[in-house]
C-alpha cells in the first residue's frame, strides 16, 4: 500500500486530537500539559511537510522550521511560569490551579 | 541602498534595538533600575511614533509581501504605541508598590507592542503567527511577573496553557489553509479563495480554525474562560494593558484576515462572528453581574466589550470596520482610566480590589470617586460620555447594514451590564465609609488618569475628526 497526503493528514489529525484531548482530560500534572502541547505543535508540523512535498513547494518546510524554533521558546516560558508556581505552591498539580474561581 | 527600502519598518526596527538596548542596560547596572526602564521604554515608543508619522500612508507591501504597511496598519499602530505608553505610565508606581519591580517589565511591554505591530502588518500567515508568538510570550512572563504571589504564578500558568494551545489551533488552521491554496501569501491566498473558495471545505475549515484561535486572543465567547482568572491573578497594571492593547491587535488582525483574504467568503465567516458577538455580549452582561471582584467584573467588561467590537466586523464593509475601530479606541481610552483608579485603592499597602472597597470613595477620594463615575457611566454608554459613541456608531453601522438583531441583543446587552457599572456608582457614592484607603500619590498614573477622562467627558465636543479618521483607515485596508 502507498502511503499518501492523505495518511500523514490523518495521522497529523489524530495526534493534534490527541495533545487537545491531554490538555483537557489530564487531571495529574502540568508538565503533561506541556507534552501536549508540544504534540500538537508537532502534529501540525507534520502537516506542513505533507502538504509541502504534496505542493512541491518549499515554504511549508520553512514554516516547520520557524514552529520549532517558536515551540523550543514556548517550552522554556512554560517550564519557567512552572517552576515560578511550583515554589510557591510546592505541587505541580493541575487540581492546584484553583485559587481563583468564579 | 538597502535601509531606504526598509523605511516603513523603521518603527518596528526602531523598537526592537531600544528593547535589547534596555534589556542590556539593566543587566549592566547595579541596583534598581525598573524607573529608568521605564523612561527609557517610552522614549523608545515616541521615537517608534514618529518613525511610523515619517512614512506617507501609502500601501507597501515589504519583505516579499510579509509585510505591509497602509493606512489601517498606520491608525491602528499608533493606538498601540499610545496604548502601551499608558500601560508604562501606569506601571512605574505601582510596580514598586507591589514589590516586582524589576527593569524586564517595561522591555516585555515593548516587545510586546513590537509583536502586536508586526501582527497588525502581517501580509502573510508566516508573519500572522511570529508577530502573535512574540506578542503572547512576552504575556505569558507579564502574568506572572509577581513571582512571590501565587495568584500571579497561577494566572500566568492558565494563560500560557490556554494561550498555547490557541496558537496550536491557529497552527493548524494556518497548516489546513496552506495545504488547500499553496500559499501562505494573503494575496495568492485572496486570488485562490475567490476562484473556489466556497466549495473548498479543507479552507473553510482552516478559517474556523485560525478564526477560533485569535477568539481566544480576543477573550470572545466560547473561549473566553481564562479571562477572568487571568485578570484577576495579574498585577493590575499588567491586567489593563492586557484589556487595552493586546485586544485591540487581535481585532485589528481579524480585520486584516477577514477583509483581506477572506473576503471573498464573507457568507460563511459572518455566521460565526455573528455568533460570537451575540454570545460575548450577553454572556459578558450576564456573568459579569454575580463578580465582587473588581478586576474580574472588569474582565466580564472586555468580554461583552469585545462582542461589541464583533458587530461592527458582522458588517462587513467599511463603515463597519470603521466603526469596530473607533469603538475599540474608546474602549482602550476608558479601560485604562478604570484600571488606573482601580491601582489607587490601597489599605495598608495593600491593593484593595473588591468593590465593596469602593465604599465611601466619594468622601475619602472625591476627585478619584467622580472620575471613576465618568468611567462608569461612559462603559455603560450614557451620553454625552465617550462610551456613548463608541455604541452609537457600531449599532448605526449595524442597522445600516440590516443586521436588527445583532442590534436588538447588543442593546439588551448594554442595559444588562448597565447594573454592574452603577452598582460601582452607587457603592462610591452612597454606602458609607467602613475603612479609609491609603493616600497614594503618582505623578505619572495621575497623568493618565486625567488625560482619559478629559478624552471621556469632552469627545461629545467634536467627535468627528476621530471618527472620519477611523473610517478613513478602514477604507485603506489592502
Amino acid at each position: 500500500m502507498d502511503i499518501s497526503t492523505l495518511h500523514y493528514l490523518i495521522l497529523a489529525a489524530l495526534l493534534f486530537t490527541i495533545g487537545v484531548f491531554g490538555i483537557f482530560l489530564n487531571r495529574r500534572n502540568v508538565i503533561v500539559i506541556l507534552m501536549s502541547i508540544e504534540l500538537m505543535l508537532l502534529a501540525v508540523n507534520i502537516n506542513f511537510v505533507a502538504f509541502s512535498s504534496a505542493l512541491n513547494d518549499i515554504t511549508g518546510q520553512v514554516f516547520t522550521m520557524f514552529i520549532l524554533t517558536v515551540a523550543a521558546a514556548e517550552a522554556a516560558i512554560g517550564l519557567a511560569i512552572l517552576v515560578v508556581f511550583f515554589r510557591k505552591k510546592g505541587s505541580i498539580g493541575v487540581e492546584d490551579l484553583s485559587s481563583m474561581k468564579g | 541602498m538597502i535601509l531606504d527600502s526598509l523605511a516603513p519598518l523603521y518603527a518596528e526596527l526602531s523598537l526592537a534595538v531600544f528593547a535589547m538596548l534596555l534589556l542590556v542596560y539593566g543587566v549592566l547596572q547595579k541596583g534598581q533600575v525598573a524607573r529608568k526602564v521605564s523612561y527609557g521604554a517610552l522614549v523608545a515608543l515616541i521615537t517608534a511614533g514618529m518613525f511610523l508619522y515619517a512614512e506617507p500612508k501609502e500601501h507597501v507591501s515589504l519583505l516579499n509581501g510579509m509585510f505591509i504597511h497602509d493606512g489601517f496598519a498606520v491608525f491602528v499602530k499608533s493606538l498601540i504605541l499610545l496604548g502601551t505608553g499608558a500601560a508604562v505610565m501606569l506601571s512605574i508606581k505601582y510596580m514598586y508598590e507591589e514589590g516586582f519591580a524589576r527593569f524586564e517589565y517595561a522591555v516585555l511591554m515593548l516587545l510586546a507592542a513590537l509583536g502586536m505591530m508586526l501582527m497588525v502588518s502581517a501580509g502573510n500567515l508566516l508573519g500572522l503567527y511570529m508577530g502573535l508568538e512574540l506578542q503572547s510570550l512576552s504575556l505569558y512572563v507579564l502574568a506572572s511577573i509577581r513571582r512571590d504571589s501565587i495568584k500571579s504564578a497561577e494566572a500566568g500558568m492558565k494563560y500560557f496553557v490556554l494561550g498555547a494551545l490557541s496558537s496550536g489551533m491557529l497552527l493548524f488552521g494556518i497548516s489546513l489553509i496552506y495545504g488547500f491554496t499553496g500559499s501562505i501569501d494573503f494575496a495568492q491566498i485572496a486570488s485562490v479563495v475567490s476562484e473556489n473558495g466556497a466549495s473548498n471545505l479543507g479552507l473553510t475549515f482552516g478559517m474556523v480554525f485560525v478564526l477560533a484561535a485569535l477568539a481566544f486572543k480576543i477573550s470572545a465567547v466560547p473561549f473566553h474562560m481564562w479571562t477572568p482568572d487571568v485578570y484577576e491573578g495579574a498585577p493590575t497594571s499588567v491586567t489593563a494593558f492586557f484589556a487595552m492593547v493586546p485586544k485591540l491587535a487581535a481585532v485589528a488582525l481579524i480585520i486584516r484576515l477577514l477583509m483581506g483574504p477572506f473576503e471573498t467568503l464573507t457568507d460563511q465567516w459572518q455566521q460565526i462572528i455573528w455568533f460570537i458577538a451575540a454570545a460575548s455580549i450577553l454572556w459578558g452582561g450576564f456573568a459579569g453581574i454575580a463578580q465582587t471582584n473588581m478586576k474580574r467584573m472588569l474582565a466580564y467588561s472586555s468580554i461583552a466589550n469585545i462582542g461589541f467590537a464583533l458587530i461592527g466586523l458582522v458588517c462587513a464593509n467599511d463603515e463597519g470596520v470603521g466603526a469596530a475601530l473607533v469603538y475599540m479606541a474608546l474602549y482602550m481610552v476608558m479601560t485604562a482610566g478604570a484600571f488606573g483608579v482601580v491601582m489607587y485603592l490601597r489599605r495598608d499597602g495593600l491593593s484593595a480590589e473588591r468593590i465593596e472597597d469602593l465604599a465611601g470613595l466619594s468622601q475619602s477620594h472625591r476627585y478619584l470617586a467622580y472620575i471613576m463615575a465618568f468611567f462608569m457611566f461612559s462603559m455603560s454608554g450614557i451620553p454625552p460620555m465617550a462610551g456613548f459613541f463608541g455604541k452609537l456608531v457600531i449599532l448605526k453601522a449595524a442597522v445600516a447594514s440590516g443586521f436588527y438583531m445583532l442590534a436588538v441583543i447588543g442593546v439588551i446587552g448594554s442595559v444588562v451590564a448597565c447594573f454592574y457599572y452603577l452598582r460601582v456608582i452607587k457603592v462610591m457614592f452612597f454606602d458609607g465609609l467602613e475603612l479609609s484607603l491609603d493616600k497614594v500619590p503618582s505623578t505619572s498614573r495621575q497623568i493618565v488618569v486625567t488625560i482619559c477622562a478629559l478624552i471621556v467627558l469632552f469627545f461629545v465636543v467634536k467627535p468627528e475628526p476621530f471618527i472620519n479618521m477611523a473610517m478613513q483607515a478602514a477604507q485603506m485596508i489592502s
